[in-house]
């Protein structure tokens, strides 16, 4: 064997391990799918959207841990994102490339690594005790759009990153200020991008159930918040407390609200590509 | 004239017939309750029933576990903590320091049962010991067969059957027996369906399983239940052993933990009358042990002499 068919069996070797690997995951996603929709699908009704939890599997609902997590979504998003975005301009077009920014640069990826749990005794004891907004939705959300904000962060950093730098420099030759450049030029022409962080980043936030069970989110609410400082409970909760019951008319309702849960996330998902094509058709130089 | 005093009997009348009475009725207010994961299934079905005798008041249940609903109930965030273990004592030198008293209340027993197939001529009875050594993590793969566990048992295999590891059952029984929560051998048939777990050990001679004991009166002609040693000598789980705690390790009191403060409102009140009267029927169409009667009419005592003392 002489080394040019080494070197071939070596490359078809890595092709096929490519192969299966990205294979690896689709198919790991279909086989946990399918399975959750046989389980659930049945039992997905309008009746199972608008009960309140309860004892009895057949009678037992989501409605108040599925308004719990819109709420929670609707203020994380309005927290999190003028923050994030605003951050991410900072650190792109103002900071000074220096030992701060790298400082900075260095915590914001490492916070992006901490686990969520520790996210939740921060907002514990941050929000809910020393702010004293108790176990509400806003303590939650908040302590939710600290955890997304390092990926919004890098995301806005990375969409304006993008945007070639001769853009920028023939807004400043007509005389533009340095905010009417980023206003009018590298924001729309990095919107797309800076959208689907955000969007991604809270369909992670509408998963995550440890640091809310922290804050103190609820298992059996039976109202939906009304305001920002009530009691809520969230999906991902619900789906967790229903799996650990004896009873399999629970583990069917757990598949139920799973499939709710991943239709939320898809249709978040799919904004977002929505979103980027849109404003990626409307930027043309 | 004549008609303005038919208006104003009417309101006088409407007054003296509405006002005072619904108010002596329709209780108002947020019961906030949180902690164990064990006990939320009685708590969550008592408030359930509580929403149709008094809708206005609301009731909410978490669950961030014994130790975590105690946090919160030490600092007066809570009026009734959930607890699947009486209270520690650096939880109530929180409570002092906090200026909190309380009253504790036994609601339930959390019982498991080591099942075999009737056919097993052969097992007597556990030890503890032989438990947690068919079912160690260092058993998986090991242990296969029952004269590993006793030498004058069957040359056979031996099948496992168990709760899935998300289950509170699952929690409980590996810290009973092995010392860890959730730490098991892996090589056992695992089933959030407790009836999978009865039609597996109902049709496997060589089968051996564990679940709730609740669930094993309604399977007891299936079955065959095995009596465990926990130091004492074999005892067999009965309402009897269970309740005075002879059964061990393998059944423990559930409480509840009323603060003191919340207990001179009425909605509390109502709330915890309401979930002692109903505990016995509640608690065993969730999975538990009711306790015996008169454990019951003891809660109840308990509470009114507490309240009592509080004024």
């Amino acid at each position: 064997m002489n080394r040019i068919t080494l070197n071939r069996i070596k490359d078809k070797g890595f092709l096929v391990t490519g192969i299966i690997s990205t294979f690896i995951g689709l198919v790991l996603l279909l086989i946990f799918m399918a399975d959750i929709f046989i389980e659930g699908a049945p039992r997905i009704s309008w009746k199972f959207i608008v009960s309140l939890p309860s004892r009895i599997p057949e009678r037992a609902g989501i409605y108040t841990a599925m308004m719990g997590s819109v709420w929670v979504l609707i203020l994380t998003t309005i927290i999190s994102f003028p923050i994030g975005v605003s951050a991410g301009i900072y650190l792109e077009e103002y900071a000074k490339q220096g030992r701060l920014s790298r400082l900075l640069e260095v915590n914001i990826s490492n916070l992006a690594g901490v686990p969520s749990i520790i996210y939740g005794l921060l907002g514990l004891e941050i929000f809910a005790r020393v702010m004293r907004l108790g176990s509400s939705v806003l303590a939650g959300s908040i302590t939710l759009a600290l955890l997304i904000l390092p990926i919004i962060i890098v995301a806005t950093r990375e969409s304006i990153k993008a945007v070639p730098q001769s853009i920028r420099d023939a807004s400043y030759a007509l005389g533009a200020s340095k905010w009417q450049t980023i206003y009018r030029q590298v924001l729309p022409a990095s919107f797309g991008g800076i959208l689907t962080g955000v969007i991604l980043a809270l369909s992670r936030a509408v998963g995550e159930a440890a640091p809310l069970i922290v804050v103190g989110a609820l298992a059996y609410v039976p109202f939906a918040p009304r305001s920002p400082l009530d009691d809520f409970s969230i999906l991902p909760i619900q789906i967790f407390n229903w799996i650990s019951r004896p009873q399999h008319g629970f583990i069917v309702n757990a598949a139920a609200a799973i499939i709710i849960l991943l239709i939320i996330t898809f249709a978040m998902n799919g904004i977002a590509i929505y979103l980027r094509s849109r404003w990626q058709k409307r930027v043309s130089w | 004239m004549k008609i303005n005093a038919i208006i104003l009997l009417t309101i006088l009348i409407l007054s003296a017939c509405g006002g005072p009475a619904s108010q002596k009725e329709q209780l108002s207010g947020t019961i906030r309750i949180d902690g164990s994961s064990t006990v939320y299934p009685i708590t969550e079905a008592v408030a359930e029933e509580f929403r149709v005798v008094s809708p206005d008041v609301k009731v909410t249940v978490g669950i961030s576990g014994t130790g975590g609903g105690f946090k919160k109930f030490g600092r007066g965030e809570t009026d009734i903590s959930d607890a699947s273990r009486p209270i520690k004592q650096k939880e109530i030198d929180a409570c002092n320091e906090n200026g909190i008293s309380y009253v504790k209340l036994e609601v339930a027993y959390d019982g498991l049962a080591v099942i075999v197939n009737p056919e097993n001529d052969w097992v007597d009875h556990f030890t503890v010991e032989e438990l947690k050594k068919l079912w160690e993590p260092d058993a998986q793969g090991v242990i296969m067969k029952w004269n590993q566990i006793r030498p004058e048992w069957p040359d056979e295999e031996v099948h496992l059957f168990g709760p899935g590891v998300a289950s509170g059952t699952y929690d409980y029984f590996t810290e009973a027996i092995i010392g860890e929560s959730g730490s098991s051998r892996g090589d056992f048939t695992a089933s959030e369906d407790d009836n999978v777990l009865v039609q597996g050990v109902a049709g496997d001679k060589y089968g051996l399983g564990f679940f709730g004991l609740a669930y094993f009166e309604e399977n007891a002609d299936k079955l065959k239940l095995v009596p465990v040693d926990g130091g004492n000598g074999p005892v067999a789980p009965s309402i009897e052993t269970v309740s005075n705690g002879t059964y061990t390790p393998l059944s423990r009191p559930l409480f509840i933990y009323v603060n003191s403060r919340a207990a001179k409102r009425k909605e509390v009140q109502k709330f915890v009358y309401f979930y002692i009267q109903n505990a016995p029927a509640l608690s065993k169409e969730v999975g538990y042990v009711p306790l015996p009667e008169a454990k019951y009419k003891e809660q109840t005592e308990n509470f009114s002499s507490f309240l009592s003392g509080l004024e």
